[in-house]
Order: C-alpha cells, then sequence, then structure tokens
C-alpha cells in the first residue's frame, strides 16, 4: 500500500516530468496558450501514458529485450492514433487548437521514458499508478503554465474574465512569452524544493 | 521567387524552434558548445530533409490505399528506420562525416521537428505564400529551410550559452531556467521577422 502511494506521487512532486526531469517541453510550451489548452494537452498524454505503461508492462516478458525500442513506439503510437481519432471524432475544437502535438505525443520523451524505465522492470499495477501519476503532474504543470500565460496575456483564466483584456500583455500568449514564463515557474519550484 | 519566400519564412519567420516549438529538446540539450551545435546542425538538416522526402512520397502510397489512420505509427517507424540506414551507410561511405555526425544521429529519431515537419508536408497544414499546396520540390525546399532554421536557432543559442557560462546567475534561475530565459530572448528577436513573408 505504501509502495502503491509512492508510485503515484513520485510523479506530481519528486520527480514532475516537467519541473523535475525537464522533459516533454515541446508541448509544455506549444500547447500552454490558455489553461484549457494545457489540461487538455496533459489529459491526453496522461491517457496514452496509463495505457502503454499498462500494455507494454502486460508485455515485458514477451518483447524481446534487442527490439524493445521500436516495440515500445508501435504500442505507444497506437494509444496516440487512438487519441487522435477520438479527440477529432468528440473535441473537435480542441483538436484544431492542439493539432499537430497530438500525433507528436509519440515522441515525447516522458512516455518513452517511463515505458523504459518503470514499465519495463514492474507489474501493471504499479506501471498504472506511475503513469497517472505522471500524468496528472504533467497535467498540473501544463494547466500552471497555462493559467499564468492567460492571465498575464488576456486576463482571464479558464476563459473567466479577471481584468481587462486591454491591460494584457499580449506576448505572453506568444511564442517569447510561453520560455519567459516557464523559466521563472521552473525558478520558483526550484527555489521551493530545496 | 515562391522557393525563395519559403526558404525566408521557414528559416526566419517561422523558426521551427523559436516560434513553432519543435525540437527543444536537443536545442536545450547539445546547445553548451558551439562544435556540437554545429555537429547537430548538419545531422538535423540531413536526416529532416531525408525523411520528409520520404515521408511525403509514403503519404501519397497511404491516401492511396485509403489507410490515413497509419500515419503516425507508419511515420515514426520509418523514420526510425532511416536514421538507422543512414548510420549504417556513413559509417560505410563516410568515416570522416560518421565521426563528425555519429553521436548526433540516434539522438535524433525522438527530435520532434522530424516528425512534426513530416506531418505537416504531408498533410499539408503549413502555411505556404500564396496558400498554394504542397509537392515534392516545395516540401524538399521547406524542410531544408526549417532545418537551417533549426541550425541557426541553436548555434545562435549555443553562442549565448558560452558567453553565459562565464557569468553569475542567481542560484535558482541556474541550468533550465536561464536557458529557457535566453531562449525567451532569442525568440524575441526572431518576433522580428513576422510580417516579412
Amino acid at each position: 500500500m505504501n509502495n502503491a502511494v509512492k508510485t503515484l506521487t513520485n510523479g506530481i512532486l519528486k520527480e514532475n516530468p516537467t519541473f523535475g526531469l525537464v522533459l516533454g517541453m515541446c508541448p509544455t510550451l506549444a500547447t500552454t496558450t490558455s489553461a484549457v489548452n494545457g489540461m487538455s494537452m496533459g489529459l491526453a498524454t496522461m491517457f496514452v501514458l496509463v495505457c502503454s505503461n499498462v500494455v507494454i508492462s502486460l508485455l515485458k516478458n514477451v518483447i524481446p529485450d534487442k527490439v524493445r525500442i521500436p516495440a515500445f513506439i508501435v504500442v505507444i503510437a497506437t494509444f496516440v492514433t487512438m487519441v487522435q481519432l477520438l479527440m477529432q471524432a468528440y473535441l473537435p475544437g480542441i483538436y484544431a487548437v492542439l493539432g499537430l502535438f497530438i500525433p507528436l505525443i509519440v515522441v515525447n520523451c516522458i512516455v518513452l521514458g517511463r515505458a523504459e524505465a518503470f514499465a519495463a522492470k514492474n507489474n501493471v499495477g504499479l506501471s498504472a499508478l506511475d503513469g497517472v501519476g505522471m500524468g496528472i503532474g504533467f497535467t498540473l504543470s501544463l494547466t500552471v503554465i497555462g493559467a499564468i500565460r492567460e492571465f498575464l496575456g488576456t486576463g482571464c483564466v479558464f476563459g473567466a474574465h479577471i481584468y481587462s483584456d486591454q491591460y494584457g500583455m499580449l506576448i505572453f500568449v506568444l511564442a517569447p512569452g510561453a520560455f519567459i514564463c516557464l523559466a521563472y515557474v521552473m525558478a520558483l519550484v526550484q527555489k521551493l524544493m530545496k | 521567387m515562391i522557393y525563395f519566400l519559403i526558404f525566408i519564412s521557414a528559416i526566419f519567420v517561422n523558426n521551427i524552434v523559436l516560434s513553432q516549438f519543435l525540437g527543444i529538446c536537443p536545442f536545450l540539450g547539445v546547445s553548451k558548445k558551439i562544435d556540437t551545435a554545429l555537429g547537430m546542425g548538419a545531422a538535423v538538416t540531413f536526416v529532416l530533409t531525408l525523411a520528409t522526402v520520404v515521408t511525403y512520397l509514403l503519404q501519397k502510397l497511404l491516401v492511396l490505399w485509403s489507410v490515413e489512420f497509419l500515419q503516425t505509427i507508419l511515420f515514426i517507424l520509418v523514420i526510425a528506420a532511416l536514421v538507422q540506414m543512414i548510420e549504417i551507410i556513413l559509417k560505410k561511405i563516410s568515416p570522416s562525416l560518421y565521426q563528425a555526425l555519429g553521436v548526433f544521429l540516434p539522438l535524433i529519431t525522438t527530435n520532434c521537428c522530424l516528425l512534426g515537419v513530416a506531418i505537416l508536408v504531408a498533410n499539408g497544414t503549413n502555411k505556404l505564400p500564396g496558400a498554394m499546396e504542397h509537392n515534392l520540390l516545395s516540401g524538399t525546399v521547406f524542410a531544408f529551410a526549417t532545418a537551417l532554421g533549426f541550425a541557426l536557432a541553436l548555434i545562435l543559442f549555443a553562442g549565448i550559452r558560452e558567453q553565459l557560462a562565464m557569468n553569475k546567475v542567481p542560484k535558482a534561475m541556474q541550468g533550465t531556467p536561464i536557458a529557457l530565459l535566453t531562449a525567451g530572448l532569442l525568440a524575441m528577436a526572431f518576433m522580428g521577422f513576422s510580417g516579412v513573408v
């Protein structure tokens, strides 16, 4: 039980994918133009992460060691395609915004990294929990960065107006704001963790 | 003329790293020295151009057999195989080039700008000047220019980081945060190109 809790919280705090492991920077920067976009990307990644962790953990004794990386990638790509088709059908609005970054979950280092580092060595239950924990950690950080950028850029959080958007700093919704915002949030996390 | 516009647009206006956020991992990872940045830039230019040509042709086959949903799986496998193949061929025919690019080649498989550009060109979703459709030539030119843009951003960034290493940085900002902040300023500089094409 203790082990399970530890596995779950590991991804949220200690080894947070964004702030601890510094993995998956591309979607972190590109899709956090608003809190909702960041959260959707996080949830999509979480789905792929949990499913691929479970399947890879089940198949770990079947896959020969030499071809394990290509095999992992095929498993991951299958789930990414599923997410892609589901989002296209049921959430076309969000799919249009996230666009290219949904298929690019395949090359997100977090997914392959957890498959290799955790799911290939642990049982199904723990692997699923690790996927959930990492997924929550990733979703949380994307949502936080998205909320900050949305707040500074347009004066909204989750679409709710806080102050008039004419005072918003547009730069935070554009590309440079992503880098700058992530830099300061990461510095703050580094400071608080010590 | 149109190819010239594609060229300028892909290198400066829509720089792959600084405005499209593709390939951030190598951008942050191998930018500590100018030498390694040059090697990585050259390797990406080579592989990206080749991979885009191959995946563009593959997409034609996928559409022909109406199995477009296999795009993600096939593209990533083809890219991985291609990188492996280039590595083997280079080792055989040009050991000196292999020496220079060797370490960077395996890293490229997980570089998202490869799959990203391949999908952009194959689906025709990126904006070309004059709203024209991609053909094989424009796709190749676009991929080559995009890779040059990646190399340019990487080398500029490496140059700044070499200088930065000699400066005192506040403790909390050390490492990735200061690198990201630098990238942010670089992105702001590149924003000056917007509207050129």
